[in-house]
């Protein structure tokens, strides 16, 4: 079998924060259709390395290619090759002074250069997707968390994006809408969303995820397949933070 | 003759208001001009340096931080003599009323700065962030994400210290602007008597009321639940 070339290249991922070196030289493949779970302990890196993913962070040095476009070439039109990286946050992020569908077709009327027709049809079939047909005419503050979560997805999805980081997506989260977040990541994945998620739900790795990575201090410390890295991991390093994550 | 006689006689004296009343309309007029201009001027001006410091490219930001400071720390009616009495050695001779819409403009330029920076800084950084990974640029993750929160955050204060610098068009009177202040100082010295000043005030509340009442309601239209 000839291996697809992998839709998300980075290689080489050095980051500095004035005296702080948080990427220490990171390589993150992933496949078309993937769904890779990058885990360790707070201040390892796993962020960063997402949010060099769309250069939201600016690598210090390495490479990052997402489906064919040199990410850090100066000659690169950012803003048109953002478009296919969805970015979902932990904070959410929606804008407050906008209703569900405004946030939704906002890119999709300025970006893209559909008709606020076009972009409305759309984004109403992007809230469908997340189970929010119902609250397009709500804004931020009517919502909750977990609504707010999901619309930040259909946000993201109403693009058409090739792949999809998700930073965080259900940390700020009360633990029973957590749920609905996760529902929605399910139906994504298993429609062939190539994923990349920073997160600690256990479960969800294990039951959806292709791969899971293993950061600590700035460097991959190993990956493979949930059951291998939850059930068996090489390093003690990943023993111990499973072992402290499971114990919660 | 009563004591209140003589407060009325002296401070509403009907004879008097009423030969002198078109003039105190007059300078009403003009004080509404020189002010809508010097509103218009100063917040467009403070909002572009608002905007330029955005961008964040050090030099510009220092100059920017310096003339703001400059301005807000001269008392306006120096800058206006400054001007009215100073250019005139480089043969630049503005008028008093273009001298004081320079100085008032210039010193509203550096308030409304301050308040639009602050409100663009108190913007979360994560909508800049979610903005930017849907595509928007710069410019327009300002105008359509970031400027609509920042300006809403602003018009309070805005509201405030535009309603305070306008009324600084009554130092133009210094610099012979025949605003509302001019108008019924003249008044008074060619009756000998202060009621043109009652006028005046009357004039000052008929422009500025308004402008308050409107600053409340343009704050109650742009609220919205977080």
């Amino acid at each position: 079998m000839i291996e697809p070339r992998p839709i998300v290249e980075a290689r080489g991922i050095h980051k500095h924060f004035a005296a702080l070196h948080v990427l220490k030289g990171v390589d993150l493949l992933v496949a078309e259709r993937e769904l890779v779970f990058v885990i360790g302990p707070s201040g390892s890196g796993k962020s960063t390395l997402l949010r060099c993913l769309n250069r939201l962070e600016e690598p210090s040095s390495g490479s990052v290619v997402v489906d064919g476009i040199d990410l850090l070439d100066r000659r690169t039109d950012l803003n048109h090759a953002r478009q296919r990286i969805g970015m979902v946050f932990q904070s959410f992020n929606l804008y407050p002074h906008m209703t569900a569908l405004g946030n939704v077709t906002l890119a999709l009327r300025k970006v893209a250069g559909k008709s606020r027709a076009e972009a409305d049809e759309i984004g109403h079939a992007a809230l469908a997707r997340v189970g929010l047909a119902d609250r397009a005419d709500h804004r931020p503050g009517q919502l909750s968390g977990g609504q707010q979560q999901r619309v930040a997805i259909a946000r993201s999805i109403a693009l058409e994006p090739r792949v999809m980081l998700f930073d965080e997506p259900t940390s700020a989260l009360d633990p029973e809408l957590v749920g609905s977040v996760l529902g929605v990541m399910r139906s994504l994945r298993e429609s062939g969303m190539t994923m990349v998620v920073v997160s600690h739900e256990m479960g969800f790795a294990r039951a959806a995820a292709d791969r899971v990575v293993f950061m600590d201090h700035g460097l991959i410390v190993e990956q493979g397949a949930p059951a291998e890295i939850f059930e068996s991991p090489a390093h003690e390093r990943t023993r111990a933070f499973i072992g402290q994550i499971q114990r919660h | 003759m009563s004591n209140w006689d003589r407060f009325v006689e002296t401070f509403f004296n009907a004879r008097v208001m009423a030969r002198y009343w078109p003039d105190i309309v007059e300078g009403l007029w003009l004080t509404i001009g020189l002010a809508a201009l010097i509103v218009v001027t100063g917040l467009i001006a403070g909002l572009v340096l608002a905007l330029v410091r955005a961008l964040g490219v050090r030099v510009l930001n220092w100059a920017i931080i310096f003339v703001v400071d400059v301005f807000r720390a001269l008392p306006p009616l120096v800058i206006i003599v400054l001007i009215y009495f100073g250019l005139p050695s480089i043969d630049i001779a503005p008028s008093g009323f273009v001298s004081t819409w320079i100085s008032l403009g210039l010193v509203l330029m550096a308030f409304s700065e301050e308040i639009f920076w602050a409100g663009i800084t108190a913007v979360p950084r994560g909508q800049w962030e979610a903005a930017r990974s849907t595509g928007l640029g710069f410019g327009e993750t300002l105008a359509y994400v970031v400027l609509p929160q920042a300006l809403r955050i602003t018009i309070p204060p805005l509201t405030n210290r535009t309603i305070a610098i306008t009324k600084g068009t009554a130092l133009g009177s210094v610099v012979a602007v025949t605003e509302i202040l001019g108008q019924a100082s003249s008044a008074v010295s060619n009756s000998y008597n202060p009621s043109p000043l009652t006028l005046g005030a009357a004039a000052y509340l008929l422009l500025f009321l308004p402008v308050v009442v409107f600053g409340r309601w343009v704050e109650s239209k742009f609220a919205w639940r977080r």
